[in-house]
């Protein structure tokens, strides 16, 4: 919304461009579009059509409707419109990324959010990134939830933005936010400092800040190649050799098999695809039932995500057998739990089938990553 | 002569694979093992009936099609399939009409594992199955935040407001009867390549480059629209885009781009809007990021201040190493990526290969396009190919010549404003590695000794 003052601004300009435009229309040189043959397609927009649309909020708080909520009545909000999707205390570890955690009292105070310069948070919480207060509002009033979109009351916006604040420890608990002190609240964001311009993306004359070489011959002495995929992830996104063209110059590679070891030449080379008869009697591929089961979003194979690393679980119990940690692993990862191993939980898992829970634990407890 | 013909001083060498650069053979052994060159007329021909059978199906076909053939000819040839025999099918049959059967695989495709729920997620294009520059529009990417509509045209309505001094609403018939230009742009996600800035995340093309798709669209200029809505153009530096949807999307678009090349979209390569796309209108913002592309776009507002609205502010904002987010980062910078070979292929042999790519740059046209067949020691100018235009795809092609050994291809664009492709190690330099958005590094393909094409980082 462009700032409430100027709606009355409008509609007086709104009555002299109509004069202006009256005037014009009589004149031939202006090449106004007014002028033009097309110009009386559209009509004016009514009021009531620009309140009904004109819903945005600025970072200046212009277009915010008065109003006012309880961090008590925000939490009423919170469970019943919002937790079955962003957690308790949103943390939202079962489906999305977190809106609150990652910000200390001391960031309040510098507006600096200091976890974004090291690596101790696992992911980027909301909380953590916004720079406005003003988005909070505007967004949630637009698009949460998310599938029942702008169903809350301006009340009750005002009401689960104090709620969310009050979660990160921005204000107290007898808070009560409304549009006369959101500017006030503004100052106390824990990134509200943490955005810059200053950089060559935003105007389109502005210089790019990494500019690469133009060598032609002897540009390097020596090669390294310092990543690339490692096994484990060869199938991650399925089968290569389906998502490539069967003729031309190329195929896709089998991901289903290891790689060959020596090139295979096109006469020798068995087909592309491995047939449905084939795929039906394999065994479940773990690597991608973890990942079809969104396991990956939260487990690394060798680094610790929100849950812990599928190697170190491994190691944790490798000194009972196999079979006995696969289906105690089996139990927990369908139960979800806490405690093992931080204070984050893992939701439970019963939507995924048991052969498939029971799999993934099988590949856990064997190692072989 | 050109590279992949046949030249007689080359038979002998072709037996070894020893042949010069550039020259392919045509003789039939040329495609066969050395196993195979051994066998008697006879046995060769049974052989290769052997090999044909258990291949089966397409991939089989496509061994023998490249020349395999027993001494009497190619199968292909010598038994009358039966579309050449037989009566195929009437006009209209498929009235609005689909690719081959043939070529399902390529579609778009989720990365497992990257979103968490299909509504709020990305499907990656197929570029590696590409040519040219444009994309089918069945194969552009996707990008929902909060799912995608088909919604009724008839019901659309587009409002301006804000900064100007006649608020005004359009019908789609208003915006179709206005005189209307039709342009061909790319449109990039700021996050394409996100995946890849810490290290290999990915194995092929589709999803490392795919949030990339490149078409020609019509629509009236969105300045044209401001004109008719008397905009205040100098106190007006910005505008507030905003979708129809639930998520009713909104960024903020400079004036500068507004004034330059902005319109308000309804056709997509000849045929309205996909749903997918935006159906029934939507901005282009040429050289931006895509999601400034507002789908189902119901609002402009003319204003004096950026919006800060949640795509700015909160996602698609660059955190650099010292614990700052870049905000309103929007400009594509330039980029390029051979799309054949590349990872998770196969060469089907070695010899002559048309390494085959992209190149694209927000800023403005391409300019030059060097390829690397050695992991950036030296670099060839690629030959581009018409037409080149403003923020636009360019397909580039250049010879090569597999010998069987490794290799790392890598294509490095340079735009109209002399900016040129950087490395990964040197973008991370300047940027860190968590930024997600706007990785625009130069991509390394290894090629292995068997074949098969891997994605990797170097340096
Ligand atoms: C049905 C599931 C669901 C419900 C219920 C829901 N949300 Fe969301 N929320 C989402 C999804 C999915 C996203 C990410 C949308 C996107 O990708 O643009 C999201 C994003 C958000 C964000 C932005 C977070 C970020 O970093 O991207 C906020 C803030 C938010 N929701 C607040 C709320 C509030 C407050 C409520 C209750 C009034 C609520 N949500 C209810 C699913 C939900
Ligand atoms: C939302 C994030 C999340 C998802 C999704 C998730 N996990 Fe977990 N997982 C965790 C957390 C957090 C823990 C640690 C719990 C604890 O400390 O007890 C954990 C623990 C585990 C453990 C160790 C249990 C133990 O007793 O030591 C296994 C095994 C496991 N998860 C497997 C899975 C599998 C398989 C899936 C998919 C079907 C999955 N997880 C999905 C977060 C997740």
């Amino acid at each position: 919304m462009y700032k409430s003052v100027n709606t009355r601004v409008q509609r007086r300009g709104a009555t002299l461009w109509t004069i202006a435009t009256l005037l014009a229309i009589g004149l031939t040189s202006p090449v106004s579009a007014q002028t033009t043959a097309w110009g009386k397609l559209g009509r004016t927009a009514t009021p009531a059509e620009i309140k009904a649309w004109d819903i945005d909020v600025r970072p200046d708080f212009a277009g915010l409707p008065a109003g006012s909520g309880a961090v008590s009545k925000g939490q009423d909000v919170w469970e019943s419109r919002c937790e079955s999707c962003h957690g308790t205390f949103g943390e939202s570890n079962e489906v999305f990324t977190p809106i609150i955690g990652g910000t200390t009292a001391e960031d309040i105070k510098t507006g600096h959010v200091a976890a974004l310069r090291n690596d101790s948070q696992p992911q980027r919480s909301t909380m953590m990134k916004v720079s406005q207060l003003s988005v909070l509002w505007d967004y949630i009033n637009r698009a949460m939830p998310w599938n029942q979109p702008k169903s809350l009351s301006t009340d009750e916006v005002y009401a689960v933005v104090a709620y969310i604040l009050n979660m990160a420890g921005v204000v107290p608990n007898d808070f009560v936010l409304s549009d006369k002190n959101i500017a006030a609240t503004q100052g106390r964001l824990p990134n509200r400092n943490g955005t810059t311009l200053a950089h060559g993306m935003w105007d389109v004359a502005a210089k790019p800040d990494v500019q690469g070489s133009n060598c032609m011959t002897n540009c390097a002495t020596s090669v390294t190649i310092s990543s690339r995929l490692p096994d484990y992830a060869r199938n991650a996104h399925g089968d290569i050799a389906t998502q490539n063209r069967l003729i031309g110059s190329v195929r896709g590679a089998d991901t289903l098999r290891p790689a060959a070891k020596t090139f295979v030449s096109p006469a020798e080379r068995k087909p592309a695809t491995a047939g449905p008869a084939a795929a039906a009697g394999a065994k479940p591929d773990p690597v991608k039932l973890a990942n079809q089961h969104a396991c990956m979003a939260c487990h690394g194979v060798a680094n610790k995500v929100v849950g812990p690393a599928l190697q170190d679980v491994h190691k944790k119990y490798s000194g009972q057998p196999a079979a006995d940690v696969a289906r105690q692993l089996a139990a927990r990862i369908k139960a979800g739990g806490t405690g093992t191993w931080g204070n984050i939980p893992m939701p439970p898992q019963g939507h995924v089938p048991d052969a498939d829970i029971q799999a993934i634990a099988e590949w856990i407890a064997n190692g072989k990553f | 002569m050109p590279p992949w013909q046949h030249s007689k001083k080359d038979d002998k060498a072709a037996m070894t694979f020893n042949h010069r650069p550039g020259r392919l053979q045509k003789a039939p052994e040329f495609f066969l093992t050395r196993e195979a060159m051994t066998l008697s007329r006879d046995d060769r021909r049974s052989f290769l009936r052997k090999a044909f059978l258990a291949a089966g199906g397409a991939a089989g076909t496509l061994a023998l099609s490249k020349g395999a053939v027993a001494a009497d000819g190619d199968p292909a040839i010598l038994n009358l399939p039966a579309h050449t025999k037989g009566l195929g099918q009437p006009v209209a049959a498929r009235p609005y009409g689909l690719p081959s059967k043939h070529e399902e695989n390529l579609q778009r495709r989720e990365s497992p594992g990257l979103t968490r729920v299909g509504a709020a997620s990305v499907s990656f294009a197929p570029l590696q199955g590409f040519f040219g520059i444009i994309t089918p529009s069945g194969l552009h990417f996707e990008r929902h935040h909060q799912g995608w509509w088909d919604i009724d045209p008839a019901q659309h309505r587009f409002m301006i407001n804000g900064l100007v001094k006649n608020p005004k609403v359009y019908t789609m018939d208003d915006l179709m009867r206005m005189p209307s230009i039709s342009r061909m742009h790319f449109i990039e996600c700021g996050a394409n390549t996100g995946m890849e800035w810490g290290n290999v995340a990915v194995p092929t093309v589709q999803y490392t480059h795919g949030m990339l798709s490149c078409c020609e669209f019509t629509g009236v200029p969105l300045k044209w629209l401001l004109d008719d809505c008397g905009a205040d153009f100098k106190k007006g530096k910005f505008v507030l885009a905003e979708g129809a949807d639930g998520s009713s999307m909104t960024r903020t678009i400079n004036m500068a781009n507004v004034l330059d090349d902005v319109m308000v979209a309804y056709a997509m390569n000849g045929e309205m809007l996909r749903p997918e796309n935006g159906y029934p209108l939507r901005l282009v913002v040429p050289g931006v990021q895509g999601v400034s592309w507002v789908k189902y776009l119901r609002r402009i507002e003319v204003g004096d201040m950026p919006y800060a609205a949640k795509d700015e502010t909160i996602h698609y904002v660059d955190l650099m190493p010292d614990g700052q987010h870049r905000q309103y980062t929007s400009i594509q910078e330039v980029k390029s990526v051979i799309t054949s070979p590349s990872g998770g292929q196969v060469l089907i042999d070695k010899g002559f290969f048309n390494i085959t790519g992209i190149a694209w740059s927000g800023r403005g046209k391409i300019q030059k396009v060097d390829v690397s067949v050695d992991g950036g020691k030296n670099w060839k100018s690629a030959r581009l190919e018409t037409p080149i235009l403003d923020k636009c795809l360019t397909r580039f092609n250049i010879d090569w010549t597999w010998n069987g050994g490794d290799a790392i291809l890598m294509s490095r664009a340079t735009d109209s404003t002399g900016h040129v492709q950087p490395t990964m190690t040197a973008l991370r330099k300047v940027r860190g590695t968590k930024s997600i958005y706007h990785n625009n590094s130069i991509q390394s393909w290894l090629v292995s000794a068997n074949g098969e094409v891997s994605n990797v980082q170097i340096g």
